[in-house]
């Protein structure tokens, strides 16, 4: 069995710099200057996935994404991981889309260069985390499909899937063509070898505009979107700090009298402690 | 209840073998709040798909006017094909404006199925919704981790959906004269649809130990900062003295110092609003916040003076997390 999967993925702002994301006073957009972009970090573990179906069974694994030019540095990074082929969508008539719109585009391109037994996603990006693209690109595609996927195994035409949900999961059988949003936990991504980045150099990057999809205009970007975005703002956390200070007793004994005068009895709480034994 | 029956705010009811989770009650109590904010009332309407459930009283207890029951063999556990399917057909018979579900693991599955499948907006995992001057749902979305919060529109197509992450609207209030219409649907024709893709088998359901995150008083969360395992005790052992619960950040996640990620807070963990909240090495990441900042009093313990985590606390401690660990629980044993 040789299979064709296909991994979307999406390169994002580095998570671990958001706090210096800021909102423009002025145009009130949002500011991400000086940030990194990295690929989004659950979108290695669904390459990965990808990858130990290929060792296992054949088949190809391309990567997908949707994004600006400069994402190829990011479809390389994945060529150099193991993933054979890559694919850019890259318009402006892409930009400004919702989650709704970034999954057409998504499955038009999708069905460019498949079709695909399976297709794998992250169960979400770090920026917007909405989680949405997967279940609304398996609609527009119309396939199968779950998210939050902690397990799975191929059984010939049949996938075994466990879903996390809260404090457990559900376990389903699934009819490929399907699509997978998995969970960090799934996996761990492998690194990639000096050999890989050699290989990756000669592997096939295809780059699509709107206009090499079969799509219909008025689905894409900014126009494609039912959701719209009004104002953005930045939450405010401060609170109006106390420091405790000293040597370590005396910072317990001021955080026990804080303790308590926020209702907490902790006196009682040693007694039956000691009571109890 | 007149007899048009279009319109309304729904509220996708989450049930799991037959009890309803309770991020539905909240919901039900902002669909009230909604209600009251619309240039005309719509009706508030409850709607569970399962094999049965037991506490529809406790939507009507909440706010819910209507109850639509959607009770078939083959809805018992989720399986989003059948429920698309169901709530499709239902949703394009009765339009109602708004649809709110829970951003649960199924939520988060199932409400963006549905906003694809009926060409529609869904905003994601909102902090807030309200009715703004044009009558329209305004969905208040964190983003980059709860660094920004956006505003989300869903002017131009219908329902207006929204998920909603359980425990960020706080507790619900129960309605002055609960009183509900219950509506059985009969889902036969929308469930013959079905292709067979998506097969549920089975739910596994792990015991849950020690005081939910959600219903805790008092949480003791650490971070990446505790160190080790060995550490991580000490973390478990004052949420015990405390009658608390234990949080962690995704790096302890990361480092399996914690049993599962069910105690994980932040944008992609559980939302909590306790009335203390102790963290112990935790830097404060943006994403880590967006699911504190609502508790009642913070004390925070980190070495780093600069550490964030102290810009969202009520008593800052510069200090070894482990030392202060150390000295609260032999105090408190005393």
């Amino acid at each position: 069995m040789s299979l064709n999967i296909a991994v979307c993925i999406k390169p994002v702002p580095d998570p671990d710099c958001y706090d210096k994301i800021t909102i423009d006073p002025v145009r009130k957009t949002i500011t991400r200057a000086g940030i990194p972009t990295i690929i989004n970090p659950v979108d290695k573990n669904a390459v990965e996935a990808a990858l130990q179906l290929r060792e296992k069974h054949g088949g190809k694994v391309t990567v997908i994404t949707m994004a600006p030019p400069n994402a190829e540095e990011s479809l390389r990074e994945l060529l150099a991981m193991g993933a054979d082929e890559a694919v850019l969508l890259t318009d402006r008539a892409f930009a400004g889309a919702d989650t709704l719109a970034t999954s057409y585009a998504l499955s038009a391109g999708l069905q460019k260069v498949g079709p695909f037994d399976l297709i794998f996603t992250g169960t979400e990006t770090a920026d917007g985390a909405t989680s949405q693209v997967p279940a609304q690109l398996a609609e527009w595609l119309d396939v199968a499909h779950l998210w939050n996927v902690q397990e799975f195994e191929l059984e010939g035409n049949t996938l075994n899937v466990k879903m996390g949900i809260e404090n457990g999961y559900i376990s389903y059988s699934v009819q490929m063509p399907a699509l997978l949003a998995v969970k960090r936990s799934i996996n761990k991504p492998r690194y990639t070898s000096v050999m890989g980045v050699m290989k990756a150099k000669k592997k096939p990057l295809m780059v699509f505009t709107a206009a090499d999809l079969d799509v219909e205009q008025e689905r894409l970007g900014l126009q494609g979107s039912p959701t719209k975005a009004g104002a953005v703002f930045t939450p405010s956390l401060a609170r109006k700090g106390q420091q405790l200070t000293g040597e370590t007793e005396e910072i317990v004994e001021q955080l026990v009298q804080v303790l308590r005068s926020a209702g907490l009895h902790l006196e009682t709480i040693a007694d039956d402690k000691a009571g109890g034994k | 209840m007149t007899e048009n029956k279009t319109g309304g705010i729904w509220v996708v009811a989450e049930q799991i073998a037959g009890r309803i989770n309770s991020v539905s009650y909240e919901l039900l109590s902002k669909a009230r709040h909604l209600q009251t904010q619309l240039k005309t009332p719509e009706p508030v309407v409850a709607v569970v798909l399962g094999k049965e459930a037991a506490d529809l009283d406790q939507l009507s207890r909440f706010g819910a006017e209507e109850i639509i029951t959607v009770f078939d063999g083959a809805l018992e556990l989720y399986q989003n094909d059948a429920y698309v399917n169901v709530l499709e057909e239902l949703i394009a018979q009765r339009k109602p404006s708004i649809v709110l579900i829970g951003a649960t693991a199924i939520g988060q599955d199932l409400a963006p199925m549905l906003g694809a499948r009926l060409k529609t907006g869904v905003a994601a995992h909102c902090v807030d919704v309200r009715i703004n001057e044009d009558n329209q749902m305004v969905a208040v979305v964190p983003a980059f981790g709860g660094k920004v919060l956006g505003d989300i529109l869903c002017p131009n197509t219908s329902p207006q959906m929204a998920t909603l992450k359980p425990g960020v609207l706080g507790k619900p209030v129960p309605v002055e004269h609960p009183s509900a219409v219950i509506t059985a649907y009969d889902a036969s024709c929308a469930l013959q649809k079905d292709r067979g893709r998506v097969k549920a088998l089975e739910i596994v359901r792990q015991e849950q130990s020690g005081v939910p995150l959600e219903e805790a008083e008092v949480i003791v969360t650490g971070g990446w900062g505790i160190g080790s395992q060995e550490n991580w005790a000490l973390v478990e052992e004052l949420a015990r003295l405390l009658g608390g619960a234990v949080g962690c950040t995704r790096p302890v996640v990361d480092e399996q110092w914690v049993q599962s990620e069910q105690q994980m807070i932040g944008t992609s963990g559980k939302s909590v609003r306790p009335k203390v909240y102790l963290a112990f090495a935790v830097s404060g990441a943006t994403h880590h916040l967006c699911g504190m900042k609502d508790s009642g009093l913070v004390i925070s313990v980190n070495k780093d003076a600069e550490a964030p985590i102290f810009e969202a606390s009520d008593v800052r401690i510069v200090g070894d997390a482990k030392t202060v660990l150390t000295a609260l629980i032999n105090r408190i044993k005393g």
